[in-house]
């Protein structure tokens, strides 16, 4: 039913992307989200804020962030030679080794504009959460960042990173212990603390003007990957691919080229042990309508409405909703989205590891795998073909996880080794 | 208490067919709702109405009604049953960690209608179901407010959902005669408090403070304010909650609101004492002075 003509979707904004995104939030919340939304339209109109904003990403993240092709990957993992190039954008090069920051210097340039002296967030696999005590640090706020507890286990150097920089990190003990339950926690704390809080929310999900002013700041991402890959190969690409968990890479690098209708846009869900099992993060895929944390958005739910819990071997992607703005462009056929199971993202993990030297994260060894399966399907037929994957974050965080995965652990320490039994 | 119980009912039902009962803040002219009765009858009296909150099916099904019933039987006029959800983000430790077990044992929402329907029956109060909106989004609105009615409830209390986003459940409600009660918070500007009166039917729940629910040891002042910023933007009745858990409490906001809630203290009470500690605990919050 939604139609939008093709020069629309860059332009989509909150509160409702199609059927999705509005804001299903406690009234206490109202009133600063009110407040964030007018602050938000005011600093992206006011010079002021943007060149602040442009300088902090060019003097403290580092951008633009690198364009690299990888054709040793691209020969290995498409197993066609003179397949399909691929180009990664690469965000794991940005100060503190992900997309995250460019979201948490805008927020916290927010913050300082509504007054606020605290930031909260939640984090999953660490990368927000070191991302966000890096930005309070550098401004000289509090900082508070709520992590699951089985993810403070399962990331326990990110959980000493934050603490390193000042934060206080509050392990998360309800439900599964993961990224969503970490999100209701901060929610929680920001109705008590809305005075004198601002809660940097991390992804493209949650209650109007999140959705919209996530993707806002990392909008960077897709149009330096536009000028690069022009000035590269002198055309656009065929396809750009990234992963996606809440999806605010995805939606970074996508909105550069959403109205280029001859770039397929390919958003690579968290499969998990696979869709069969039930045990994935696979939201678009499996899931249905629903409302979580602020917004209507496929969610991962049961018969009665509860939701199901996420499984993903990536802490990054183990989120049972989706931002509402993937939601509107899946159901418009703009992007289009499938699942990567954990085995063929390790096995993408590895291969780019061994290729070109790269250790990316698991998060985005989704994406890599999702680009190296649309090579592989186009075959001698793709040469020529231009992908470009967002290589989101580095992979520093996931050795202890990958390690255990291919086993690299001396034998004592290997008691902890995954099933491996869906690997084909 | 069996004949306790008889009169309310009795002169509840009474008060349902008064034509004299004034019409509610929404405006409905085909509804009379049932949980201003109760506030109204308790008015009359000259006090405020007593509202107590426990989850439903907890700590099991059976035991649950019985400490719904033990709270009606000693003073609360309307109750409040809320339904377990997976992502309860305005809930404070005592009641996230009741309705987590109450999950943890394989609940269904079916249960609740049955639970509601058998209080009804019990008491003849004004039983309303707290939920979060996607348990209701999930069944779909209609069928959701289809089944509360038919099961004898009074309506809905939704912490997470906005007038702004509620088109379907106030049409469902409309449809179904329920009463919908929406929150309004310290924050609201009076824009929204206008929205959240006029949208409202039964009551406009009062948040005290900014916060989550859970016993403190004082009432915030924003409360009165609360209530007052409602009152002016065209609310009728307004009935106030968060924090409220002690005799003290519920006679300071008593004088200025129209009706007191109490949950996480008795919820507390029934973990640790069943429902004869519910009832104890409702005698000493809520019994007439």
């Amino acid at each position: 039913m939604t139609t939008t003509p093709p020069t629309a979707y860059r332009d989509a904004a909150g509160p409702y992307f199609g059927d999705y995104g509005g804001r299903w939030m406690p009234e206490s919340l109202v009133a600063a989200l009110d407040e964030v939304a007018e602050t938000f339209a005011k600093a992206k109109a006011d010079p002021a804020f943007t060149e602040e904003y442009s300088r902090l990403c060019r003097d403290y993240t580092g951008r633009p962030s690198l364009l690299s092709e990888v054709p040793r990957f691209a020969a290995e993992a498409a197993n066609t030679p003179s397949g399909a190039r691929i180009f990664l954008k690469r965000e794991d090069l940005n100060h503190t080794g992900s997309h995250k920051i460019n979201n948490v210097l805008g927020q916290a340039l927010i913050a300082g504009r509504l007054g606020k002296t605290r930031l909260i967030a939640e984090t999953g696999a660490g990368q927000h959460g070191v991302a966000t005590a890096t930005a309070a640090a550098l401004f000289g706020m509090d900082c508070v960042v709520y992590m699951g507890a089985e993810d403070t286990r399962r990331q326990a150097l990110n959980v000493a990173r934050m603490r390193l920089l000042g934060a206080e990190v509050v392990p998360v003990e309800h439900g599964a212990q993961t990224l969503k339950d970490a999100i209701n926690e901060a929610l929680r704390d920001w109705v008590a603390s809305v005075d004198t809080t601002h809660y940097v929310l991390g992804t493209v999900a949650g209650p109007h003007p999140f959705p919209e002013m996530v993707r806002w700041f990392h909008q960077v991402i897709g149009e330096e990957a536009r000028e690069q890959i022009l000035s590269a190969t002198g055309k656009l690409p065929d396809a750009v691919a990234a992963c996606v968990g809440g999806g605010s890479n995805a939606m970074g690098i996508f909105h550069g080229f959403l109205d280029d209708p001859e770039v397929a846009l390919y958003g690579f869900e968290a499969g998990g042990d696979g869709l069969e099992t039930g045990r994935h993060a696979s939201a678009i895929t499996l899931g249905r309508s629903g409302v979580l944390h602020g917004a209507r958005s496929y969610l991962m739910q049961d018969e009665d409405g509860q939701t199901i819990d996420s499984h993903s071997i990536s802490a990054g992607l183990d989120y049972p909703s989706v931002g509402p703005e993937h939601a509107y462009l899946n159901d418009a056929g703009r992007v289009t989205y499938s699942p990567v199971t954990d085995a063929e993202c390790m096995s993408a993990f590895e291969s780019l590891c061994r290729t070109e030297g790269i250790i990316p994260a698991i998060e985005s060894a989704h994406a890599l795998a999702g680009a190296a399966r649309l090579a592989a399907d186009w075959g001698e037929g793709g040469a020529d073909r231009v992908i470009i994957v967002n290589l989101s974050g580095r992979g520093d965080k996931d050795v202890a996880t990958a390690a255990t995965w291919f086993d690299l652990l001396p034998a004592d320490d290997n008691s902890q080794a995954p099933e491996t039994g869906v690997e084909q | 208490m069996t004949i306790a119980r008889r009169l309310r009912r009795e002169s509840n039902s009474e008060r349902t067919r008064d034509p004299t009962q004034p019409q509610d803040a929404a405006g409905s002219e085909r509804t009379v709702s049932r949980t201003a009765a109760a506030i109204d009858a308790a008015k009359a009296q000259g006090r405020a109405a007593s509202v107590g909150y426990l989850p439903a099916g907890y700590p099991d099904k059976e035991t649950s009604i019985a400490a719904a019933i033990a709270l009606v039987d000693n003073g609360a006029d309307v109750l409040e049953l809320g339904i377990p959800y997976s992502d309860p983000v305005m809930d404070g430790p005592v009641i996230q960690q009741a309705t987590a077990e109450v999950l943890a044992r394989g609940f269904r929402i079916s249960e609740v209608f049955d639970i509601v329907q058998a209080v009804t029956d019990a008491t003849g109060a004004a039983v309303l179901v707290m939920t979060y909106y996607n348990l209701i989004d999930r069944m779909g609105a209609d069928t959701f407010a289809r089944r509360l009615a038919e099961a004898g409830g009074a309506g809905a209390i939704t912490p997470d959902l906005i007038p702004d986003e509620a088109e379907e459940w106030i049409a469902a409600t409309d449809a179904h005669g329920l009463d919908r009660v929406f929150l309004s918070a310290p924050t609201s500007s009076p824009e929204r408090a206008a929205r959240i009166a006029s949208s409202s039917r039964g009551f406009v729940y009062g948040v005290s403070l900014m916060g989550v629910t859970g016993a403190r040891s004082d009432v915030s002042d924003a409360a009165e304010r609360v209530v007052s910023a409602a009152k002016a933007a065209g609310a009728q009745r307004v009935c106030v909650g968060l924090g409220v858990s002690t005799r003290a409490h519920v006679e300071e906001i008593g004088a200025y609101a129209d009706g007191v809630i109490v949950g996480t203290a008795l919820v507390a009470a029934l973990r640790d004492g069943g429902p004869d500690a519910v009832g104890r605990l409702a005698s000493e919050l809520f019994a007439n002075s």
